[in-house]
């Protein structure tokens, strides 16, 4: 199942709508890391509150899909992760490492502006 | 993909990424029937998915079996015929991979168990876990 990427002036924002399976990631992975250049784009929004469950791999590939992003120069925050998604990740050991996180959409949208006055 | 909820059985055949979501999402309706809350299901659903995974990366195909045993605990049996694990002690590892993983998958599955157990040879590998209802 594709995630619809979305465009927001700068910002490139992947709205998950369903479970994923490992194939769906590493394409939304690549799809994004290829869309920064294409658009000119300064941040990236991933919105999981739809994804089922973040396991291993997933939270591996949303690492990776992070550090290329910034490698591309852009920016990514990971929104939305549910309670109870959360709880089973500490549970099991895993981490984001340093990727930004935020609540929400909205959220995230404010944490990349707030970057971009920074610089 | 067979099955029956209300038994609190279900049995699956893993050979794809779609089988592996497909498995988690039932093993978390199961889990919840059982009387799990549902951060506990949630668990249960990510352990479900490192299982699978790795039948189908290791092995191509697999079974999975879960459900409720005598003690009403929720047990998980992965089986496959694959090449068998060469070094189970290192899988068990956090941080060691075979494949470019994270190698969190195993030892992940092992901390939030009540029961683990890994039998691995040549002729293939079944790992069990169980947990336990708070």
């Amino acid at each position: 199942m594709a995630v619809p990427i979305l465009k927001q002036g700068d910002v490139l924002i992947a709205s998950i709508q369903s479970a994923l399976t490992d194939v769906d990631l590493v394409a939304l992975r690549d799809a994004l890391v290829e869309r920064v250049a294409s658009h000119r784009t300064r941040g990236v929004i991933v919105d999981v509150t739809s994804l089922d469950v973040v396991d291993s791999f997933a939270s591996r590939t949303l690492r990776d899909l992070a550090h290329m992003i910034r490698l591309r120069g852009a920016r990514t925050v990971i929104v939305g992760i549910q309670p109870d998604v959360a709880f089973a990740m500490v549970q099991l050991g895993l981490t984001l490492e340093d990727i930004p996180t935020a609540l929400d959409l909205e959220e995230g949208l404010a944490f990349l502006a707030a970057g971009r006055h920074a610089r | 993909m067979r099955g029956d909820e209300k038994n609190f059985r279900i049995s699956a055949t893993i050979t794809c990424a779609e089988d592996v979501v497909v498995a988690r999402q039932r093993g978390r309706t199961l889990a919840r029937a059982m009387g799990f809350s549902p951060s506990d299901a949630t668990l249960v659903a990510a352990a479900i998915s490192e299982l699978a995974r790795n039948i189908v990366r290791y092995a191509e195909r697999g079974e999975l079996l879960i459900g409720k045993d005598d003690d009403g605990m929720l047990f998980v049996v992965a089986r496959d015929q694959g090449p068998g694990i060469a070094d189970v002690e290192s899988a068990m590892r956090p941080g060691y991979s075979t494949s470019g993983g994270l190698g969190m998958g195993l030892p992940g599955v092992k901390r939030i168990a009540d029961s683990f157990e890994i039998v691995s040879n040549s002729t293939g590998t079944t790992v069990t876990m169980r947990k336990r209802k708070r």
